[in-house]
Formats: C-alpha cells, sequence, structure tokens
C-alpha cells in the first residue's frame, strides 16, 4: 500500500466581500468549503469542475498562494497550515505549481537561463557551475535545446513556454506539483505533447501531481484518482474508471453527458441542466446542488450531504445513496 | 442537397505588418449550402477566424484585406461590394457571433435597446413594435424572465445568457446565414451544451444556415455536417464530418484525431504531432504542413499539393501527395 503524500482535511478557503469606503466585510464567498481528500505518492489527483467552483482556489490554498481560513493540509504528514512563512517558503521546494498560462509565469525581461536558475539561487542550491549544469539538463529533458536558454519568453511559442514553466517547476526537485490546467491555453496538437511530458517526468522524477482541469477526457486520460467539485464542495470522489463508467452524483452524470464527443453521431443521452450555477457568494442551502438537480427532494433543501462511500473507492455527497450498511 | 447559399472561391486575405505581407488566408473555397451546418476546424493562426471576418468585411483595416478570390452570397459576390451594401447584409442576411459575448455587447444599452436597434435599422417598425419583438426573441433564445431581462444591462447577465443574447441579436431578422466563430468555447461544458443545442434547435426551426468555427473536434462532431480543416491558411481537408472524422485522408487530420484524448478509450500515451504551429506566413513552399509530418517526401517541401478528392465519398477531398 502506498502512502499518502498529501491529506486534505475539511479545508476551507473565505473571501471576504467588502463594500463601501471603509472597506467593512460584509459576506464571505466560501471559495472552498470543507474539502478533504488524500493523493497517495506518485499518483495524479485530478480535480474537475466548471469556472467558480473552487478547484483553482484548492490547488492554491495547498501551497497557501492563498491563505486557507481553515483545516489541515498534512504533507508528508506535517500540517502545512502550522507552518511560518519561512518555513512555508522553504518547503516550497517539494511542492510546486504550474498554471495555465505561461506567459504570465515566466518574467519577460528575464532570459530562459535566469528564469530556471531563479530558484536555485532562492533557495542556495550549489554553486555557480553546478547551477548551470542542473539548467543545461533540465532544459534538454523537457525537451528543448541549451541554445534556447538565452532568449526571452516571448520568442517562443504557448507549448515551448509550458515547456520552460515545467522546468522552471522541476528545478528543486519537487515531489508534489499542482498542475492548474496545463494545457487549457494549447492548441490540440500540443496538449497532447505537454500530457505526454508530464508522464514521461512522472516516471522519471517520481513526481505527484494533483492535476486540476475542466476538460473531462484530458482529466480521464491523466489520473488515476478524481474529484468533481460544485461550489466549492467535492461532490464526488472516485478511481477515474469508476467514475467515468459509473458517475453517481447528479451533477457528475449531467456533466459527463454535456462534453460534447469527438465521435459523429455517438448516441448520447443528453442531460441538460437548467439554469446556471449559482454565486458562490449566497450557496443554497442544503446540498449546493439542489437548485440545478433533477432529483431534488425536500432532504436536498435542508440537509447538507456528506462523502460517504457507496463502492471500492468511490465516494458521493448526495442523499439519493444511502450509506453503507443503513440501506 | 440544397441550393448554394455561400460560395467562396480562392479568397485571399493579407494583413500588412513589420514582417511584411502576410496571407493569413491563403485560396480557400468553401460552399455553404441554404439551412446545413459547416465546421470550419483549426488551430491557432491557421486563418479559419480570418475567413469569417472576411466573408463579414470585419477584417482590421488598413492592416487587413481581401487580396483576391470572390465570395459569392446568393447570387452577389460581396467580397466586392461596398460598404452601405454590407451594412445591409450584416445583421439582415448575415450574422456573426463571437466568442466573447461581453466585449460584442454595449455596456450602456439595455439588453432590448440593443435588439431593438438591429431591428430599426433593417426594418420599418416603431419602437413599441420592436421591443415587443425582442421579447419574443429572448423567449426564443430561452432567456427567463424575458420581460424584465429586456430592461437589464449586459453586465447583469452570466456568460452563457450574454450568448443567448447575441444569439438573439444576431437571428432577429431571420439571416440565412449565421457565422458563430468560437461561440462556446468561453463557456462551462454544462452552459456549452445549452447553448450548442439552442443552436441546431433554431438551425431546424427556421433553417438559418450556420457556419461555424471552432477548434474543438468535439463541437464539429455534434453540430455540423460538413466540416472544412484548415492549416496554415490553407484548407487541408473537407468532406461530411461523418466521413472526416471515420476515415480522415490528411495526415495533419488524422494527428489532430488521434492526438485528443476521450473518455471512452484507455491509451497510456497520446499521440502527438511533433513541433508547433507556424507563425502565419513562415512557411511559403510547398505543402504547409511538411515540416511536421511523419510522411513528408522531397516533393512536399517543394511543391504544393491540390486539394483534391479522396477517400471513399463523393467531395471528400485532401490536399496531399499521398492521396493524389
Amino acid at each position: 500500500m502506498t502512502q499518502n503524500l498529501l491529506e486534505v482535511n475539511e479545508l476551507s478557503t473565505y473571501y471576504p466581500i467588502r463594500k463601501g469606503l471603509m472597506q467593512r466585510e460584509v459576506g464571505q464567498v466560501k471559495a472552498v468549503d470543507g474539502v478533504s481528500f488524500a493523493v497517495k505518492e506518485g499518483e495524479s489527483f485530478g480535480i474537475v469542475g466548471e469556472s467558480g467552483c473552487g478547484k483553482s482556489t484548492t490547488g492554491r490554498s495547498l501551497l497557501r498562494l492563498i491563505e486557507p481560513t481553515a483545516g489541515q493540509v498534512l504533507f508528508q504528514g506535517e500540517d502545512v497550515t502550522k507552518l511560518s512563512r519561512e518555513e512555508m517558503r522553504r518547503k516550497r521546494r517539494e511542492m510546486q505549481i504550474i498554471f495555465q498560462d505561461p506567459f504570465a509565469s515566466l518574467n519577460p525581461r528575464h532570459k530562459v537561463r535566469k528564469i530556471l536558475e531563479e530558484p536555485l539561487i532562492v533557495h542556495g542550491i550549489g554553486d555557480a557551475k553546478e547551477r548551470k549544469k542542473l539548467v543545461e539538463e533540465l532544459i534538454v529533458t523537457v525537451g528543448l535545446n541549451v541554445s534556447q536558454l538565452d532568449r526571452y519568453p516571448h520568442q517562443f511559442s504557448g507549448g515551448q513556454r509550458q515547456r520552460i514553466a515545467i522546468a522552471k517547476a522541476l528545478m528543486l526537485k519537487p515531489k508534489l506539483i499542482v498542475a492548474d490546467e496545463p494545457v487549457s491555453a494549447l492548441d490540440v496538437s500540443i496538449q497532447s505533447q505537454i500530457l505526454n511530458l508530464m508522464q514521461d517526468l512522472q516516471e522519471s522524477f517520481k513526481l505527484t501531481y494533483v492535476f486540476i482541469a475542466h476538460d473531462l477526457s484530458v482529466v480521464k486520460h491523466f489520473c488515476d484518482r478524481v474529484a468533481v467539485m460544485y461550489l466549492g464542495r467535492i461532490v464526488e470522489i472516485a478511481d477515474k474508471h469508476s467514475l467515468y463508467r459509473d458517475p453517481q452524483h447528479p451533477y457528475t452524470q449531467a456533466l459527463l453527458s454535456a462534453a460534447p464527443s469527438p465521435e459523429p453521431g455517438a448516441a448520447k443521452e443528453r442531460i441538460l441542466l437548467q439554469g446556471e450555477v449559482p454565486s458562490p457568494a449566497n450557496v443554497p442551502a442544503g446540498c449546493v446542488f439542489n437548485t440545478r438537480c433533477p432529483a431534488a427532494t425536500d432532504r436536498c433543501r435542508t440537509e447538507r450531504p456528506v462523502l460517504q462511500q457507496t463502492g471500492d473507492d468511490h465516494f458521493v455527497a448526495c442523499h439519493l445513496y444511502p450509506a453503507a450498511g443503513q440501506g | 442537397m440544397g441550393q448554394t447559399l455561400l460560395e467562396i472561391a480562392n479568397l485571399q486575405t493579407h494583413f500588412k505588418t513589420d514582417r511584411g505581407v502576410i496571407p493569413a488566408v491563403d485560396g480557400v473555397d468553401l460552399t455553404i449550402r441554404k439551412g446545413e451546418i459547416v465546421g470550419i476546424v483549426g488551430e491557432s493562426g491557421c486563418g479559419k477566424s480570418v475567413t469569417s471576418l472576411s466573408i463579414m468585411q470585419l477584417l482590421p483595416k488598413p492592416v487587413g484585406s481581401i487580396a483576391g478570390g470572390s465570395i459569392r452570397f446568393k447570387d452577389e459576390d460581396i467580397a466586392k461590394a461596398g460598404e452601405s451594401r454590407m451594412r445591409r447584409i450584416r445583421g439582415e442576411e448575415i450574422s456573426m457571433i463571437f466568442q466573447e459575448p461581453m466585449t460584442s455587447l454595449n455596456p450602456l444599452l439595455t439588453i432590448g435597446d440593443q435588439i431593438a436597434e438591429t431591428l430599426r435599422i433593417h426594418r420599418k417598425i416603431s419602437k413599441k413594435d420592436a421591443k415587443a419583438h425582442a421579447v419574443a426573441m429572448l423567449k426564443k433564445v430561452g432567456i427567463p424572465r424575458a420581460e424584465q431581462i429586456v430592461n437589464e444591462y449586459p453586465h447583469r447577465l452570466s456568460g452563457g445568457m450574454r450568448q443567448r443574447v447575441m444569439i438573439a441579436i444576431a437571428l432577429c431578422c431571420e439571416p440565412e446565414l449565421l457565422i458563430a466563430d468560437e461561440p462556446t468555447t468561453a463557456l462551462d461544458v454544462t452552459i456549452q451544451a445549452q447553448i450548442l443545442d439552442l443552436m441546431k434547435k433554431l438551425n431546424e426551426e427556421t433553417g438559418t444556415a450556420i457556419l461555424m468555427i471552432t477548434h474543438d473536434l468535439g463541437v464539429v462532431a455534434e453540430m455540423c455536417q460538413r466540416v472544412v480543416v484548415m492549416y496554415a491558411g490553407k484548407v487541408v481537408e473537407e468532406g461530411t464530418v461523418e466521413e472526416v472524422f471515420r476515415n480522415p485522408q490528411h495526415p495533419y487530420t488524422k494527428g489532430l484525431i488521434r492526438s485528443i484524448p476521450r473518455m471512452e478509450d484507455d491509451v497510456r500515451r497520446l499521440y502527438s504531432i511533433k513541433g508547433s504551429v507556424p507563425l502565419p506566413g513562415t512557411i511559403k513552399q510547398g505543402c504547409r504542413f511538411a515540416p511536421r509530418c511523419e510522411f513528408a517526401m522531397d516533393r512536399c517541401a517543394a511543391e504544393l499539393p491540390e486539394l483534391v478528392q479522396s477517400g471513399e465519398e463523393a467531395g471528400h477531398r485532401s490536399r496531399c501527395w499521398l492521396n493524389g
């Protein structure tokens, strides 16, 4: 049994809503509201959901790029939410993040060489010669060449920039990489290159990924287990085969049925959801999905469902599924 | 087979830039029949959006201009139409919707005023009738509480609702052709499903033909009858969606279809096309795809293949020396 590298318990991240001249706090946006999951070492753990579901905030809260409001983030058994700023900064050697838009995360005034060397300098690794060697090794590892180190980010295509961002994340040999929509901004023919690269690196660097995306087929391809988020909560979490074969939460079912299939004439029973995602500043009582759920009952409007196990490595937060043993 | 509605022949659209003249669209042929849904699919810089802007004569002036070819809409070459004629055509006969509905809506006008504006430009009707028509259009595109929404401003609506409003504006004069440039790219999947469903329904009810421009093969497979695949300013393959997806002929089309992950499949590694998408105008000779093609021969880099019949079905054409 492989160990859990990451364990997240009841993680919540709220944003204050401020109003008026005094910026008085008038409410809260519960971007992430009591989320729990565990990621095994060497695993790719997917988080899917639509915009505003809290998947990116979850990813950033893990690294405390956004401070979580409550809950635990256990990384190798240590609660990183309790670390001081300086301790956290050092901890990030082992926890890195890559973003959707590599152009925004690479300093446009620095050459690639400097961009890649910087994390090494910040964390005091090696002397100039050793650092140079490390940088030159890694740029080749991500599929670029040494001569490209003396160029600026704007001289690269989107796919190449994402390779540079990946190299930058790998410089410190992290254990965990949070990848926030890493291929969403890329052209179709480039997406598969980057996904393949990330898989190769996972093997050679023994990486664990938290892979955040809205594209269900990309997540199915890339991840081992998947959590589905809606309005700040995890509604279902399962082994990917189980999730895609037998989606249980009505939201997961609708989400899977909504994705257009590149198979012409594929007979698909589409569940068209009514309406839109409610504002996270004003979430519905009970089950957050009850306003759009085709199967909602009175109980769903008052009582919040908790995640319960319905199968081997399959958990769902829905009143339609009785807890095991209660039948 | 329906009557031809739009026929583009050898369209050349050039952009004057610091790097010289760039042929963003380089000899494109395209036919749309009445009531048909045709997709143009391709990656960034392939010229799919420029093709649609050329049809509408909405190219950024004076940088972009149509340098050659014709765009026959019914019996008229609209590539040569003047601005006043184009103004009659836009909205009345051909309408267009874009990826980001917020930038196409005027933030200072109510939803109702914006629909009414289009109506009053093209039809001689009173303000009152225009407003009534606006409410009816909003209902038709599935906007709840249409009577109230008609008086709201665009920022009060969500992305999906704004795109519905755009569709209402685009269709209020019952055009014969709707050009939709990545209409659902900025939307969430569940909202995308709603909008695609709506567009399909309106196509069936009103017979408005749709030119769907997208990078998403799933959207094409679901919506379109025919598809045109573009690469670096040229059409590399065209045919019925069924035929092109099941029996792709051009190595680029094959590669694209193979490189997308599918929910039904379980493959350890995805196929990938090597190299990157070329900047427009950088490849001037031979097959534009040759530098990335795994089947490229000497001839491919030197000579540009013609778009010729290939595959089994009539009208399935591809631009590749392997299929000549």
